[in-house]
């Protein structure tokens, strides 16, 4: 027992030194903007206040819990998306992009069968937006399967190119007459149901359903088998008689079948897809993959934390008059911190232990080549 | 600890070693201080003692051998003297005086140069440049005095007995020479304790010859060696004494006119050891393996495998001998289904399996264990249990549909460890924590357990002990009298003549001999493996290796693997 809580002691400390560098920054930076905010003076106190309301605003109150889990969900199908990449060696930064795709998707589909049972809706808005998301996963699998393009490089072209089609179409063809902003059509009965609290849509149990689906899709069939072995030594897969093709194809669809439904859940919450709708949750996939190293229970633990960051934020603002755009700066600090995390390991004379050797080989490899 | 600190060394200057080297040359047991003395040395890591309590003394101008099995504690034990690790308990002397040594450059000053197994030469950088990598000699404050450099490196090769042209790049030297690049590299530190591991590992037998000139001319200037091994014959031909250790422990220790090699293995591995698998006699039956023309091309689409044709009959061994290089890993590859020929048939049972994959041969009744275990064989990071099911686990009772079924998984990964003895503390433990003979026989395991009618073996125990070496020849024995038709790809000349009936002998991407081996002599073989003839005379094969290294470069690179 002492053995395995020190075990996972190791695989959580880097994770667990980055946020606490990145809070330690972020306090820096409070202090200083204290001194613009605040007429000159300083105010040594203001962070314990910002992070106690950041804290209270995401956890004190049950709209807070549920605002975070609402937050939440949608980063523990961007985190999977990113995680399960990993995996296979694979560095899915298209998670974004995918997003957008699948959530697109999801709201036109939605507004189509907007007249159906809600539960009929709901279903077929979220299967169009997994489809379509891993469909903009199949392309870049291909690509990189068949002729070596480096996945880095397609999904990031991948991304641009949703964003600004996607952005072109909900202007011209799919933007409906009334509102003041460009939007689509209403998703009508495909609007996720609210379960709890004011906003705790339905789309939080599937994010708790997933992580123990995609837990047994990786440690308990032969495609998870095969995955994990592709990431871990492509030879030896060949080797056994695995096609890493194939495999690469699938794990990439997969990724983009994730970030997809998210996507979808963020859409089918509102009700509609804005021509604004941005990019952040399909990037913060990234953060949350490396903090939860690559493991399904990591993701929904990094998830949790950025998921709360967001929740908690406004209150932050309100009470302590610390801008909600510090949560993006300690979010990018914790990217930062992760990636270095040799030298953190060395400079804190850390004993964790170390990312497995898919992340390593996959992050480190990315820009390089690498190919099949 | 008893040990202290110590300021480096002054008398870096070889003029003043130079006296003490003579002093102590002439015999032994030789007065003076002794070069090193390794006392009580004690290293634990959790759940083993890598080291418990080991003396160790090397004298001036000694080569001095540690033999002991993979994992025995040689490494643990190099790593402390080079500062790599830090002993529990226990003291260094070097020259009489108690020391700490506090890293690998404060190893190198004290005068220890340590020449690695895999050697850490920059490929694109000429043989002067590697040398000075880390020890500038500097012209001024800015830039590099690489002419002072070169005159030293080209004296330096001189005193020692091998010329060699500081400018060339080390991608363009053989092996054999690379090896040298690296003592070189350590002399010009100023290293008069020389560490060695496995040195001859990756050396061919005439390559092995050489560089054990060297060593003895470097014994005779005076330099202390300590070479690393577990090949007996070797021990025996170059080491002036043999301390050999098991499991941590100094067992004994042996001059070369007091010993043997049963003697030696008996000690290494603590029980009486048969060094040369009783083979019996081979029923051979029908054919069941034929290649038939085979070309193959390696990756920068050099012609490796040149047309060739055999035919293997159940229940034979066929070894392949060759100088490494000369297209055993493409034809090995191509027949395993991991490279497509360019031309050719290869039947398996009768049926036409040329260009198959390795999942369709496997299905036709192939196993194979592959020469490189740790980039083919094993997934270093996954358990032992997932890597003895490796290339079966989507077969029941592994997996049904598309669920794997772990206990089925565990059970047959149990009964594998105890039937072929692999050490580990369990099935869970990953494959990267055993030592490389543990690896090995995980994925024999693997493969000699399956229905299979042709095995393909590719240098199954390279770098492995003899304990290790011991077990699985007799597992080939006992596959072969239940009828499988096997082909040996060696590098070791002596593991091909022990095992095979048959030997075909590789030179330039063809067989240009096929013997059988009861009638095979061992120097014709080796005289087709290094000219590819058989009228050869041995004084043109001596001329062949004794070659300009950039003529064994290209020789070695004309082969076509290169």
């Amino acid at each position: 027992m002492r053995r395995l809580l020190s075990t996972w002691a190791a695989i959580a400390a880097v994770p667990v030194l980055s946020i606490v560098l990145a809070l330690g920054v972020g306090a820096i930076l409070i202090l200083v903007s204290s001194l613009a905010t605040g007429g000159g003076k300083l105010d040594p106190g203001l962070p314990i206040t910002a992070y106690a309301a950041l804290i209270s605003g995401a956890f004190g109150s049950e709209k807070g819990i549920v605002s975070t889990l609402v937050a939440a969900t949608p980063l523990v199908f961007t985190g999977l998306a990113v995680g399960v990449g990993f995996k296979a060696g694979l560095f899915n930064i298209g998670g974004a992009g995918q997003v957008l795709v699948g959530g697109f998707a999801a709201a036109l589909v939605g507004a189509a069968v907007g007249g159906q049972p809600a539960p009929v809706a709901v279903a077929i808005a979220l299967l169009a937006g997994a489809v379509a998301g891993a469909a903009y996963g199949f392309i870049p699998g291909v690509l990189k399967a068949f002729t070596g393009a480096h996945e880095v490089v397609s999904t990031i072209m991948l991304n641009s190119l949703a964003s600004f089609a996607i952005v072109g179409l909900v202007n011209d063809i799919f933007k409906i007459e009334g509102p003041t902003f460009a939007r689509t059509a209403d998703v009508g009965n495909a609007l996720l149901p609210v379960f709890i609290g004011r906003n705790g849509h339905i789309g939080i149990l599937l994010a708790l359903a997933v992580v123990p689906i995609v837990y047994f899709l990786l440690w308990r069939t032969t495609l998870g088998f095969e995955i994990r072995t592709v990431g871990a030594n492509p030879s030896a897969a060949r080797y056994a008689g695995m096609s890493p093709r194939r495999l690469i194809v699938i794990t990439m669809s997969l990724c983009g079948l994730f970030a997809g439904l998210g996507g979808s859940m963020e859409i089918l919450s509102l009700g509609y897809y804005p021509a604004v709708f941005g990019t952040a949750i399909g990037f913060a996939g990234i953060t949350v993959a490396l903090l939860g190293r690559a493991h399904p229970v990591g993701i929904l633990l990094g998830a949790i934390l950025l998921g709360a960051m967001r929740a908690g934020a406004p209150s932050m603002q309100i009470e302590a008059k610390v801008p909600v755009e510090l949560i993006d700066v300690i979010q990018g600090l914790i990217l930062l911190f992760l990636a270095a995390e040799v030298m953190i390991r060395r400079s804190l004379r850390v004993r964790a232990k170390g990312a497995t050797p898919e992340e390593i080989h996959t992050v480190s490899r990315s820009y390089g080549g690498g190919t099949v | 600890m008893a040990a202290s600190f110590r300021t480096p060394r002054d008398g870096a200057d070889p003029g003043v070693d130079r006296g003490l080297h003579e002093r102590t040359t002439m015999t032994a047991p030789a007065p003076g201080p002794l070069r090193l003395e390794m006392l009580g040395i004690t290293k634990r890591y959790p759940g083993v003692v890598a080291n418990d309590a080991i003396d160790l003394d090397v004298r001036p101008g000694e080569i001095h051998a540690l033999l002991g099995e993979n994992g025995a504690g040689k490494s643990t034990l190099m790593n402390i003297l080079y500062g790599l690790a830090t002993p529990d308990d226990g003291e260094i002397r070097l020259d009489g005086e108690a020391v700490r040594i506090d890293g690998p450059s404060d190893a190198i000053r004290r005068g220890i140069g340590m020449v690695h197994q895999h050697f850490k030469l920059v490929p694109v950088l000429s043989v002067a440049e590697n040398i000075l990598l880390g020890e500038e000699t500097m012209a001024n404050a800015v830039f590099l005095d690489r002419d002072e450099a070169r005159r030293q490196i080209k004296d330096l090769g001189h005193r020692f007995g091998f010329e060699i042209d500081p400018d060339i790049r080390i991608e363009n030297l053989s092996v054999g020479w690379q090896q040298r690049v690296e003592i070189l590299k350590a002399l010009y530190r100023k290293a008069n304790l020389l560490v060695l591991d496995e040195p001859t590992a990756v050396l061919t037998p005439q390559e092995t010859k050489e560089i054990f000139a060297v060593l003895r001319r470097l014994r005779d200037e005076g330099t202390s060696i300590i070479f690393i091994s577990h090949k007996l014959y070797e021990v025996l031909e170059i080491a002036d004494r043999i301390t050999v250790i098991r499991r941590g422990k100094v067992v004994g220790s042996r001059v070369p006119r007091e010993t043997d090699e049963d003697d030696l293995a008996e000690l290494m591995v603590g029980r009486n050891v048969q060094l040369i698998v009783d083979r019996g006699e081979s029923h051979p039956d029908g054919v069941v393996f034929s290649i038939t023309d085979l070309h193959a091309l390696d990756d920068r689409g050099h012609e490796a495998v040149r047309g060739v044709s055999v035919d293997v009959r159940g229940g034979e061994i066929l070894g392949i001998a060759g100088v490494a290089g000369n297209g055993q890993e493409e034809l090995v590859e191509s027949l395993a289904g991991l490279r497509r020929p360019s031309s050719g048939t290869v039947h398996l049972g009768g049926q036409d399996v040329t260009g198959r994959g390795p999942r369709a041969l496997q299905a036709a009744g192939m196993s194979f264990v592959p020469g490189d275990r740790q980039r083919f064989g094993l997934v270093l990071s996954f358990p032992i249990e997932d890597n003895l099911v490796l290339t079966q686990y989507d077969e029941p009772p592994y997996a049904r549909w598309i669920l794997r079924d772990d206990e089925a998984v565990r059970s047959w990964a149990e009964r594998a460890i105890k039937d072929y003895d692999i050490r580990t503390p369990s099935a869970s433990a990953a494959a990267s924590s055993l030592s490389g003979g543990n690896q090995q026989k995980a994925v024999v395991a693997r493969e000699f357990s399956r229905d299979l009618t042709v095995l393909l073996l590719d240098q199954p125990t390279r770098g492995l002990d003899v304990g290790s070496i011991e077990f699985i020849h007799r597992q080939v024995i006992a596959k072969r009298d239940a009828g499988a038709a096997i082909v040996l790809v060696s590098a070791e000349l002596d593991e091909v003549m022990e095992l095979s009936d048959r030997i075909a002998v590789m030179y330039r991407g063809e067989f240009v001999a096929l013997v059988d081996a009861p009638t095979a002599e061992r120097d014709q073989i080796g005289l087709l493996m290094a000219t590819g003839r058989r009228d050869a005379t041995l004084a043109a094969a001596a001329a062949t290796t004794m070659a300009s290294p950039d003529e064994i470069a290209a020789s070695g690179g004309g082969a076509g693997a290169g």
